[in-house]
């Protein structure tokens, strides 16, 4: 978790354009669950085909960063290539009606970017509560795992994720989130 | 973008649905993307040197597997396909 707080979008794409190793490997692994998630979730592609769009996208992303009129507006040219690709993809398949894919992920996909923001407002949490809120709802650890891990004793892991849930809740309920974090 | 959610009212168990919705993408993958940059400088390099000398070419292309491995690229599927494609453009 906290793969890049306080660093913003648009900071990170100028630093990728800017040939910043590190910049690149902090955008991958801040956008790489919600392109997974729009593969798996919103399309409910195939492993293999989930594999080679999440591939793509990232490729196109690194090709056409230049082109980027806006540094901020990554996430929704993210977004858009990913669903673009997908669409590509269960196209070629022919397995799918296209237009009623495209519909059942047009519900997921706002969710996803729900998602997202919730994700990102995570990394503004200190690190002990974003990566146990992680363990426990995205990579479906049990308390003993979670404890074991973290080394904590496994029945004050309920109240710690409670708590940590509660500073979640503020921070999304924060007006000023959107002008101390992650987004451009 | 931050898109307009902060500020508003969430109720912690819609919060916690939707922190379960964002899986971590298997780590191959995420590893491969956050490669990319190195191979592709890789195959660029490979590529400079077969555009500049046609025995090289011919070299690279008979094995391109070995070329790949020599320049200290994995000669994974992709990274095959992508050096493929940039020696026949």
């Amino acid at each position: 978790m906290q793969p890049a707080a306080g660093v913003t979008d648009a900071e990170l794409v100028a630093r990728c354009r800017a040939g910043d190793g590190e910049a690149w490997n902090l955008l991958v692994e801040r956008f790489s669950r919600f392109v997974f998630a729009i593969c798996v979730r919103g399309f409910r592609l195939s492993e293999s085909d989930a594999e080679d769009v999440f591939q793509d996208v990232f490729a196109k992303t690194f090709e056409q960063i230049n082109a980027l009129r806006d540094d901020g507006a990554i996430r929704p040219w993210i977004a858009q290539l990913t669903r673009r690709a997908c669409i590509d993809r269960l196209r070629a398949s022919r397995e799918t009606p296209v237009a009623e894919m495209e519909d059942t992920a047009a519900d997921s996909l706002g969710e996803i970017e729900r998602a997202l923001d919730i994700q990102l407002a995570l990394e503004t949490l200190p690190e002990a509560c974003g990566e146990i809120l992680d363990r426990f709802f995205t990579r479906d650890e049990t308390y003993k795992t979670i404890g074991e891990e973290l080394g904590l004793p496994p029945g004050t892991i309920a109240s710690r994720i409670s708590r940590c849930l509660e500073k979640l809740k503020a921070a999304m309920e924060d007006p000023e989130l959107d002008n101390r974090h992650v987004v451009g | 973008m931050w898109s307009g959610e902060t500020g508003m009212s969430f109720d912690i168990e819609e919060l916690a649905r939707l922190l379960s919705l964002l899986q971590p993408a298997p780590p191959g993958w995420v590893e491969a993307a956050q490669d990319l940059p190195r191979l592709r400088a890789g195959i660029d390099r490979l590529v400079a040197m077969a555009e500049e000398d046609a025995e090289i070419r011919a070299r690279v292309v008979a094995d391109l597997e070995r070329a790949l491995a020599e320049a200290g690229i994995d000669p994974t599927p992709r990274a095959l396909a992508e050096a493929r494609r940039r020696l026949e453009t």
